[in-house]
């Protein structure tokens, strides 16, 4: 088996998939020759020419908008969004179009585009580059939201969305481009809307995705330690969401910890600890915990970017919060 | 781009049965049967009629939210369109658009839009997608003065002009945004200058004018179709009504709407046909009954068609 970064992951599933189906093609800023900033499309536009690998200019909300009419009109488009952070630029075509063609045009639209774009800090880029805004996706109906922690469900996942006839915002995560991996050769994919179980325990259920996993997974090293042991659900998707999944987990544990980068106000963990509750409130042995950044824009200086971000220890003390 | 006279009269035709689908909503309206707000293309259906005569069938236009002129144009069945602006299962939306998002992508229809200028960039990629395929297909993107205001008609002028994208760019400019007049909004008095800014050609068309609107749009489709790029096509109009059924219309004056109630549309076109000996007053008054029997038979579709089901509800979020 062999390791490869996530970059390289996600840069193999895109031309697998542009081998596979000559619909499809990728536009964004400065992905052609020099292969994108993260280098996510390196070597693409060598293969496969400007027709199928297309700079396009600084006009989020005009490229977007080319993506969903392309999208409706028989292409498979792949824009990408070089930070999430310029999802806000584009705003209107992602949230009052892309998401709502379909069901506005009782059913006849059909929109198999993928929007790629890259989340999170930790790399002083300061407040309007470092963000984590999947909860305003989710919060929209009508968007697939998608967020691999490893290179192969980075691989398998971005091959699923790009099959997908459904828009699909794509949330990459800066830290997580040089991360290696095992990935498997050949054709595969990964399902959305199910999620794994990364490390089995049976006393607290650990909810996580992105880069946050990984930092959950090394905290659940930690109290192991101290005897204490902790099963570590990635989501991978947060629409469609495997509630199913966390509430199993729950059911054998009695208590949950849902971490992520995303500021805690209104973050996606607000909405799972309210659905858990919903659904398996006689199970829980303590309140459901959240682990999450704090609710200011995030600073520039390392110690403060740090202080605001989500940490290992972080998790370890909402742990022993409940535990 | 010749005019037959049997052209001509399915112009005029299609010209009066908007304008009478227009006055059957505005009763509806009035009724309460149809709900929300509502924006009337009354006066303003030589632009629609002109430029999609033009075009085909598999060609593609996006419309704005005054889009049931668009819609019955670009040839979606009138009883559906009528049933969907009731929000009845049989509507070309399935109820769940309305007025300002009705949809019909067998006519190749991408939808009116509740956002200004938010449909031209999806126009643009309709026009990529053609391309992009190796067919001849254009893109109309019909948007209105107001709109060229917007962050995004630049965007998407400079992203068809760069790319070569067979687009064409019809401005309805019927001088007023909602209630603030084009000249107290717009930098420049024609919107057509505005494609010297992207390097594509810029025309001025009498908007009232099927005829001028339909040649012009035909070499601009031309254009498109021979991969030579965008047009921006403005058309000088006027709408009747308010922008919204209900607007008070305090911001213009009685004068100036009956001055351009001088040059409607239809009753230009009605005294072309006559004057001009191509059909007899007496076939023109065959083709307003014809109209009115079209109209009475979608409003008696769409008062008897069901509502949709609750189940109907959750349905379409996405495809499977």
């Amino acid at each position: 088996m062999r390791e490869i970064t996530y970059l390289q992951a996600l840069t193999e599933a895109l031309r697998e998939e542009m081998h596979r189906d000559p619909n499809v093609f990728i536009m964004g800023e400065d992905i052609g020759l020099h292969g994108g900033i993260f280098q996510v499309t390196k070597g693409l536009f060598q293969e496969f020419g400007p027709k199928r690998v297309r700079n396009t200019p600084i006009s989020e909300a005009g490229f977007v908008g080319a993506a969903i009419g392309a999208s409706v009109t028989g292409t498979r488009p792949v824009a990408e969004l070089m930070y999430v952070d310029f999802t806000a630029v584009a705003m209107d075509q992602i949230a009052n179009q892309m998401a709502k063609l379909r069901y506005m045009f009782g059913g006849k639209a059909k929109l198999p585009m993928v929007i790629r774009t890259q989340q999170g800090g930790g790399r002083g880029n300061a407040a309007q580059h470092s963000q984590s805004l999947e909860a305003w996706f989710t919060h929209v109906p009508g968007i697939k939201v998608v967020l691999p922690a490893t290179p192969k469900d980075a691989k398998g996942l971005l091959k699923t969305a790009i099959r997908d006839d459904n828009p699909v915002l794509f949330l990459e995560h800066k830290l997580l481009y040089a991360t290696k991996g095992i990935v498997p050769d050949g054709d595969y994919t990964i399902p959305f809307g199910q999620a794994e179980v990364k490390r089995e325990g049976k006393d607290i259920t650990l909810v996580s995705y992105s880069l946050m996993l990984l930092k959950t997974l090394k905290a659940a090293e930690e109290l192991a330690q101290e005897g204490i042991d902790a099963e570590v659900i990635d989501l991978k998707t947060l629409v469609p969401l495997d509630l199913a999944a966390v509430i199993r987990s729950v059911q054998k544990t009695g208590r949950l910890v849902i971490c992520h980068e995303a500021h805690r106000r209104c973050g996606a963990g607000a909405d799972l600890a309210a659905q858990v509750m919903e659904e398996a409130f006689d199970y829980l042995d303590a309140p459901v915990q959240r682990v999450a950044a704090l609710d200011v824009p995030i600073p520039y200086n390392g110690k403060l970017e740090m202080a605001t971000l989500p940490q290992e220890k972080d998790v370890i003390e909402a742990v022993k919060r409940i535990i | 781009m010749e005019l037959s006279s049997d052209k001509l009269l399915i112009m005029y035709e299609d010209m009066v049965k908007i304008r009478r689908f227009e006055e059957k909503a505005i009763e509806f309206f009035t009724q309460g049967l149809i709900r929300g707000s509502m924006h009337l293309y009354i006066g303003e259906e030589a632009v629609a009629v002109g430029v999609c005569h033009a075009l085909r069938q598999d060609d593609y236009i996006v419309s704005t939210h005054r889009g049931h002129g668009h819609c019955l144009a670009k040839g979606t069945d009138i009883n559906r369109t009528m049933a969907e602006l009731l929000g009845k299962a049989t509507g070309c939306c399935k109820g769940k658009g309305g007025s300002m998002h009705i949809a019909d992508l067998d006519t190749g229809n991408l939808g009116a839009n509740g956002i200004v200028a938010a449909g031209i960039p999806v126009a643009v990629g309709a026009a990529l997608s053609s391309q992009y395929r190796g067919t001849d297909q254009v893109a109309v993107a019909f948007f209105g003065d107001g709109a060229t205001n917007q962050g995004v008609f630049h965007e998407s002028m400079n992203l068809a002009a760069i790319w070569r994208l067979p687009v064409l760019f019809v401005c309805e400019n019927n001088l007023y945004g909602i209630t603030v007049p084009a000249k107290e909004a717009v930098a420049v008095t024609d919107i057509a200058d505005r494609a010297k800014a992207y390097n594509i050609p810029g025309v001025i068309v009498d908007g009232n004018d099927v005829r001028a609107v339909y040649q012009a749009a035909c070499q601009a489709v031309a254009r498109a179709r021979a991969g030579a790029g965008p047009t921006l096509l403005e058309c000088k109009t006027y709408r009747h009504e308010g922008h919204y059924k209900g607007d008070p219309c305090v911001y213009r004056s009685d004068e100036e709407l009956r001055q351009w109630k001088e040059r409607d549309p239809i009753q230009h076109l009605a005294k072309v046909l006559v004057g001009e000996g191509i059909a007899a007053q007496t076939e023109l008054e065959q083709i307003h009954r014809q109209v009115e029997q079209a109209i009475a038979a979608a409003s008696a579709f769409a008062l008897e068609s069901p509502e949709p089901s609750p189940e109907d509800l959750l349905q379409d979020v996405f495809a499977s």
